[in-house]
């Protein structure tokens, strides 16, 4: 009996075996931080909402990160969208999947999408956004170290530079780009610190909120126990 | 709980005296009351597992007036909106942001979905420890099981309607399962699909009996489980029957009223419950990707099939069984085992009332041999859930088939150990 319960104890050891690692570098938390947030949303503004829509995400939501309707309408509307409308885009999704073999998807709760056992969502754009690297026999003469043979192309290539794949497998720097290395990282820290913000925007309103009705629970429970206390003791 | 012997309310002359008795004189309210709560004796030595029948009941509550909210604004349609997305999961979506308080809405009902099983499984391990399925409560016991399937069903359905990666190929599988049947099973599956994939008919079938079909059932079966349970009256954690010592009074001696004892004792399990399901719903909503999965957050898509496709965590234990059988046998089909001992897996609890030959009922009384056999049978249990979640290896699926084993091992052996057992004599009354 007892040799068996040991070897069922053990038995899941042998489920840990194999399993691939992928590795992602941590994401910088900026959730509260608003400035980042809106050179983030800038940046994702600029840069993806032209293949990618956000299309549960309405423009004027975006005074949750401190802005206010005009600043939005003068800065960040760059289509004949209204501000209380979501972030569509023109581009024709069956051209699209002609173009980049399939449709950009919609990127409002991708960085829920993205989470794994290997790290949050977050961790896993703000590893792709930095892991594109020359490779000639992709169409689009781009690769990228988490998601193999993507259809995206280094849109961002401009501001990072270019980036080979390295002998030992790392990347290297071939060509740098407008910003230094650092610069570019905190960009592209930035813009993923939106698309999580946009993935779930009462995020923090949520936390917020759980904190006070924990607090009432912690007070009804009191109350609670001593009304069971008072009722239950005359009971031997 | 002969209505007839009960007196009539009488006014003791107020406003709301009178219209009592005049109610009373047409409703059985009084004798409801008191058979259910007044004058319902429960024993008074319930331990910390009787908490989840009322739990469970709270979190059935829960779950159908959140559900009432969000029919509201679900839309239950898989075609694809302007941006391509399939309009079942944008209204999702809509509700998480456009609808007040949506989001706290859907966390509730996506928690209280996981929350509903883990308080199903403690009230069913309780019944376990204690004997609670033994006579005379065999009926509240099968009731029980009936509302375990209900509730499988109606997760099971539920979990299609956000129509994202998870759902469709989640359901993709399961419902192939039928295919597996020899003869009728092909067609059997298109009919359940109504389509020859998972399609728009598919979510509005599964929509339709989500919302309606099962939560009549279940309120039914519960209500069946509770006049049952309160027909024989409750079994306790010593397994005695407090009915065989009563009072001049006619009253158990070891009872107590259910209202107002167990009424504010259970306000106390409600408290602490509803903390634990508020860390998760405001602090943990995902519950690390076991009650909402990250691949569900993906919009269904027919042509990419996700690399891994794995249940929620409740029905992982049996996933685990369904694909622990790999050997083709008496001209079966390896899948087709499969599915016959994941459904015996839940059936067989259907018959633990008469696997049980132990002359004790509760566990504090039991001898070796059968706390042997429940330990195994739970860390089994956690194996298989464990082993569910993850991509099969050789290695993991011959765990599996041995935890599959041991957990049919524990019903079909238990009218053997359950007999030979060295059980302690049970007391007269119960112990504190």
């Amino acid at each position: 009996m007892k040799k068996l319960l040991i070897a069922l104890l053990c038995a899941p050891l042998l489920a840990f075996a194999a399993g691939a690692e992928l590795h992602l570098d941590k994401a910088p938390d900026h959730s509260r931080d608003l400035p980042a947030l809106q050179n983030g949303a800038k940046v994702f503004i600029n840069y993806c909402l032209n293949c990618h829509s956000a299309s549960y995400f309405r423009y004027n939501r975006l005074t949750d990160i401190g802005l206010n309707e005009s600043q939005i309408k003068d800065n960040l509307l760059f289509t004949t969208d209204k501000v209380g409308e979501t972030m569509t885009i023109a581009m024709r999704r069956a051209e699209a999947k002609q173009w980049f073999g399939a449709a950009p998807p919609d990127l409002t709760v991708i960085a829920r999408a993205r989470a794994s056992e290997f790290g949050s969502g977050a961790d896993w754009l703000y590893t792709y956004l930095r892991g594109f690297y020359r490779d000639d026999e992709r169409p689009t003469g781009w690769n990228n170290t988490v998601f193999a043979n993507v259809g995206m192309p280094h849109v961002l290539w401009e501001l990072q530079g270019q980036q080979e794949m390295g002998p030992d497998h790392k990347l290297v720097l071939a060509k740098p780009g407008m910003l230094k290395p650092e610069e570019f990282d905190t960009m592209v820290g930035n813009l993923v610190a939106f698309l999580n913000h946009m993935g779930e925007p009462m995020a923090n309103f949520r936390k917020g909120l759980g904190v006070i009705v924990l607090i009432f629970l912690a007070v009804l429970f009191v109350f609670s126990y001593a009304l069971k206390r008072e009722y239950w003791k005359d009971i031997h | 709980m002969a209505a007839a012997n009960v007196e009539k309310y009488k006014s003791d002359g107020t406003v709301a005296g009178g219209l009592l008795e005049w109610v009373d004189a047409r409703f059985p309210l009084m004798s409801l009351w008191n058979d259910h709560l007044a004058k319902y004796y429960a024993p008074k030595n319930f331990n910390f597992w009787y908490f989840f029948g009322s739990l469970a009941l709270m979190v059935l509550v829960i779950q159908i007036v959140t559900g009432i909210f969000l029919v509201m604004h679900y839309k239950p349609d898989a075609s694809l909106n302007s941006s391509g997305v399939p309009v079942a999961f944008a209204s999702v979506e809509y509700i998480m942001r456009d609808v007040p308080w949506g989001w706290l809405i859907r966390y509730m009902h996506s928690t209280g979905a996981s929350a509903f099983f883990i308080v199903v499984y403690m009230h069913m391990f309780r019944g376990m420890l204690y004997g609670s399925y033994r006579k005379p409560r065999e009926l509240v016991w099968i009731f029980g099981v009936m509302i375990f399937l209900a509730l499988m069903g109606e997760a099971f359905m539920g979990y299609l309607l956000p129509w994202g990666q998870m759902s469709y190929w989640g359901a993709q599988v399961i419902l192939s399962l039928f295919s597996a049947i020899p003869l009728i099973g092909n067609d059997l599956a298109t009919f359940i699909r109504g389509d020859f994939v998972i399609s728009d008919a598919t979510l509005n079938r599964m929509f339709s009996f989500h919302v309606i079909a099962v939560p009549l059932v279940l309120v039914g079966l519960v209500a069946a489980h509770i006049m049952a349970l309160h027909e024989v009256g409750s079994n306790n954690p010593d397994g005695v029957e407090i009915k065989k010592k009563k009072g001049p009074d006619g009253i158990p001696l070891d009872g107590i009223p259910f209202h107002p004892y167990y009424t504010v004792k259970d306000i106390v399990g409600i408290v602490v419950f509803l903390m634990a399901f508020s860390i998760i719903v405001f602090f943990m909503p995902e519950g690390g990707g076991y009650f909402l999965e990250f691949n569900n957050f993906l919009p269904a898509d027919p042509l990419v099939t996700p690399p891994h496709i794995a249940p929620v965590w409740y029905f992982t234990p049996y996933y685990s069984i369904l694909r622990a059988n790999t050997v083709n046998f008496f001209w079966i089909d390896a899948k087709l085992w499969g599915v016959i001992f994941m459904g015996l897996g839940v059936m067989v609890f259907f018959f633990l009332p008469w696997l049980d030959r132990s002359p004790v009922k509760s566990i504090r009384y039991r001898g070796p041999l059968y706390k042997g056999a429940l330990a195994i049978f739970v860390v089994s249990f956690f194996i298989l859930g464990y082993l569910g979640m993850l991509a099969p290896t050789p290695g993991r699926t011959f765990v599996s088939q041995i935890c599959t084993i041991l957990y049919f091992a524990f019903f079909l052996l238990m009218p053997i150990y359950s007999s030979l057992d060295k059980c302690k004599a049970e007391p007269e009354r119960v112990t504190g």
